[in-house]
């Protein structure tokens, strides 16, 4: 039987494409996030493609009350467990600046909310022997920036807890996936300047799923945003710091 | 919501517009968005000209809205986002036997384009309109949502109405049953206009449709290919792969010579005693969408395509424009020729019993000039052009050929007293001016 994929932040369009692409293949969905209405919507579209299984839960990164219901309702479930975390944010930098207490729901949506989700959901995919995470970073985690660097910092936190985290799980017979986006064309960075390159939501879900099957650690998707950021990665700090880019 | 700042065109990309769009993905984002900031609604942008334009005003995309969220196998009922593409529902459900009643030539059309335009298939002649096969649909009028039954005149004029009526933000659609994702295709050679008509008269196919040569003259004018259709239960062939057009073509691409050679050999290379084959359900419905971006072909200065429709006993006049297009020298590959039968679901809705004949040429003052003979041809023949492709015509024309036009301007203007959703077709025709 196909895996039950628990997806966070089911919302997006990267999620939506996602799980399309897991419903015509028949697998179960757990669609969750804090916009209830919607995530039913999603959740008969995704059961009219094909989903075994697909329903709406609710999911709060700034309210761990709202993850043991999740985790138990997955376990229910015969076979792998999986899990997909699409959950994030990302208010302007300037917002940050003009309140730094903004930083908390950064941090929270971005790393500390989902890492405390999966560090609920391991023992389960321990105890099955099988599972995989597929957790979304971004390159912004791969170097602080001018432009998003409290959300680059939370990304990049994200990525350590992912590397850990797959260390973890593979000596159990689960896996992990850490995936770093460049520019997707999503609600998030609609009508934002300074995009490029943006990728269609369907074509990272795409990477993303073959990223699965081949059981890669981590991925940039679309793939030249590896070669981007290897460039951006070696400018020496003394330059770096001085560049707006 | 956050306004993106676009430049945008039509498929044509002849008529260019900058504005604002905002692109929902939620539902609660939608309405609020209509009970602020109200805007035309648009799809995929896959009507040609301007219908699907607001020049320095704002737009709502409505293709992030794009869910099936409902159906009934016992009536065939399908609730879907007004977002959701045509080809996407294919996908989905004729694996499991169902399909849209009314498939246009392209599966990136949504569900709101295909009301909006009330668009028609290439089984016009049998099943009729898409609106006809609209069961029922939900609008946004500013704050208000409303509950459009058939029957009512708000339903008539959103049916084919242009997004004038309020913004679709779903619809239940009557789908029909269908053996699998196959079809069964019969093509073969037509050598001339009376031998193509004959053909095409004589057909009792559920779907059919006949590829013009445009380019032939004298004896071999209206030569073509008559294609047509059943569904099968399969095997499906395999479908064939996309591509992408990435760049605009120079203007060599689709000269006259080039399109004379292309025709000529699309026309051989059906066995003079015709062939039958199986084909996947998207490469019958929509051959032209396995080459993403195609328009790109007809380079920076895009095109123009003309569709008519005249009455059962003027396919005279229809001759009579491909002598004129024949002689023009401006024509490109894409020339069809079709049945239609007399259904249509709104006062603004194209079809109409008779022949449709419909013809892209690349944009020039040329073929402009051409167009503009065409037009007055379909005039005179008691005939209309279809407001999904046009980006040419003036509004005398168009009133003259929408008689039902005065009874629609009345019930849009109930609809959006404010005249917040017109758009650029709407202005350069002047619809909604009281008659
Ligand atoms: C290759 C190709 C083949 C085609 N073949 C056919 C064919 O065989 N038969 C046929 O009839 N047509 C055909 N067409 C035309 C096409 O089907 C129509 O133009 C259709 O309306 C396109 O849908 P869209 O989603 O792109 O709508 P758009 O072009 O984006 O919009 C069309 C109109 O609908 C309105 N609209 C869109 N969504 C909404 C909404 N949610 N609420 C209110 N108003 C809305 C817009 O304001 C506009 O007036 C073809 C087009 C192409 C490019
Ligand atoms: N778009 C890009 O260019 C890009 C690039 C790199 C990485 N990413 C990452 O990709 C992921 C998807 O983002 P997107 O671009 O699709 O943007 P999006 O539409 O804003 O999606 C963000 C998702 O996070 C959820 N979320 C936000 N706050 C939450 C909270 N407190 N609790 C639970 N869920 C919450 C949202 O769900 P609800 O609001 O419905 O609850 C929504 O599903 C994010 O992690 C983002 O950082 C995006």
């Amino acid at each position: 039987m196909s895996d039950t994929w628990i997806i966070l932040g089911a919302t997006s369009a990267m999620a939506r494409a996602f799980a399309r692409s897991l419903a015509a293949e028949g697998a179960g969905l757990l669609l969750a996030g804090r916009d209830g209405a919607e995530l039913a919507l999603l959740a008969q579209d995704c059961r009219l493609r094909g989903a075994r299984l697909a329903e709406a839960m609710a999911f709060d990164t700034r309210d761990a009350a709202t993850f043991a219901a999740l985790i138990a309702r997955a376990a229910a479930e015969p076979g792998p467990i999986s899990a997909a975390v699409f959950a994030g944010s990302m208010p302007p930098q300037a917002a940050i600046d003009a309140d730094p207490a903004l930083i908390e729901g950064v941090v929270a949506d971005n790393f500390a909310g989902p890492a405390r989700f999966l560090q609920m959901l391991a023992p389960v995919i321990e105890a099955r022997g099988a599972g995989t995470v597929v957790g979304v970073g971004s390159v912004a985690g791969d170097r602080g920036r001018l432009g998003n660097y409290v959300y680059g910092a939370a990304k990049a936190g994200f990525h350590a807890y992912l590397s850990g985290l797959r260390n973890r799980l593979g000596r159990a017979g689960g896996h992990v996936v850490t995936v770093k986006p460049g520019f997707v064309d999503t609600a998030m960075t609609w009508g934002l300047p300074g995009m490029f390159l943006v990728a269609r939501p369907e074509a990272v879900a795409a990477d993303i799923r073959s990223a699965i099957l081949r059981r890669r650690n981590v991925i940039y998707t679309p793939f030249f945003w590896r070669w981007i950021m290897l460039i951006i990665r070696t400018i020496p700090e003394p330059i770096f710091k001085k560049l707006k880019i | 919501m956050r306004w993106k700042t676009l430049e945008y065109s039509g498929w044509g990309r002849s008529h260019r517009a900058r504005g604002d769009l905002a692109r929902p993905e939620r539902r609660a984002d939608l309405a609020r968005i209509c009970a602020e900031t109200p805007a035309p609604a648009i799809g995929m942008r896959r009507s040609y000209g301007d219908a699907a334009t607001n020049d320095a005003g704002r737009a709502i995309d409505m293709t992030r809205l794009d869910r099936m969220t409902g159906f009934d196998p016992d009536a065939g009922l399908l609730e879907v986002e007004a977002g959701t593409r045509l080809g996407e529902i294919a996908a989905a459900l004729a694996p499991r036997g169902w399909l849209p009643a009314v498939l246009p030539g392209t599966g990136f059309a949504t569900v709101g384009g295909a009301i909006a335009q009330d668009v028609h298939g290439k089984n016009h002649h049998h099943a009729g309109s898409f609106g006809q096969h609209v069961e029922s649909l939900t609008l946004l009028q500013g704050g208000a949502t409303v509950e459009v039954a058939p029957g009512t005149d708000l339903f008539l004029a959103t049916l084919g109405g242009l997004g004038q009526t309020g913004v679709i933000v779903s619809a239940r659609l009557r789908l029909m049953r269908v053996p699998g994702a196959a079809m069964e295709v019969r093509e073969t050679r037509a050598a001339h206009w009376s031998d193509h008509l004959a053909a095409l008269e004589r057909s009792d196919a559920p779907y059919c449709v006949g590829w013009i040569d445009a380019t032939a003259t004298g004896a071999t004018l209206g030569r073509g290919i008559v294609e047509e259709a059943r569904h099968s239960a399969g095997p499906v062939a395999a479908q064939t792969r996309a591509r992408k057009v990435a760049l605009d073509a120079p203007g060599l691409a689709l000269s006259a010579p080039v399109v004379r050679a292309f025709n000529a050999a699309y026309f051989n290379r059906i066995p003079p005693a015709g062939r039958t084959r199986l084909r996947a359900l998207p490469d019958f419905f929509f051959p032209l969408d396995r080459l993403h971006d195609w328009n790109r072909l007809y380079g920076k200065r895009g095109f123009h395509q003309f569709q008519c429709v005249v009455p059962p006993g003027a396919a005279k006049a229809l001759r009579e424009m491909l002598e004129a297009v024949a002689a023009s020298g401006l024509a490109s590959p894409l020339a069809v020729l079709k049945r239609m039968g007399p259904g249509r679901a709104g006062m603004l809705s194209f079809p109409m019993a008779g022949w449709t004949l419909a013809i892209d040429f690349p944009n020039g003052p040329a073929a402009r000039d051409l167009i503009a003979r065409l037009e007055a041809m379909a005039l005179a023949a008691e005939g209309r052009i279809y407001l999904a492709k046009d980006a040419l015509a003036a509004p005398a024309t168009i009133r003259a050929m929408y008689p039902e036009l005065g009874a629609w301007a009345h019930e849009a203007a109930r609809a959006d007293p404010q005249g917040y959703l017109a758009t650029d077709l709407v202005r350069r025709l002047q619809l909604r001016a009281p008659a």
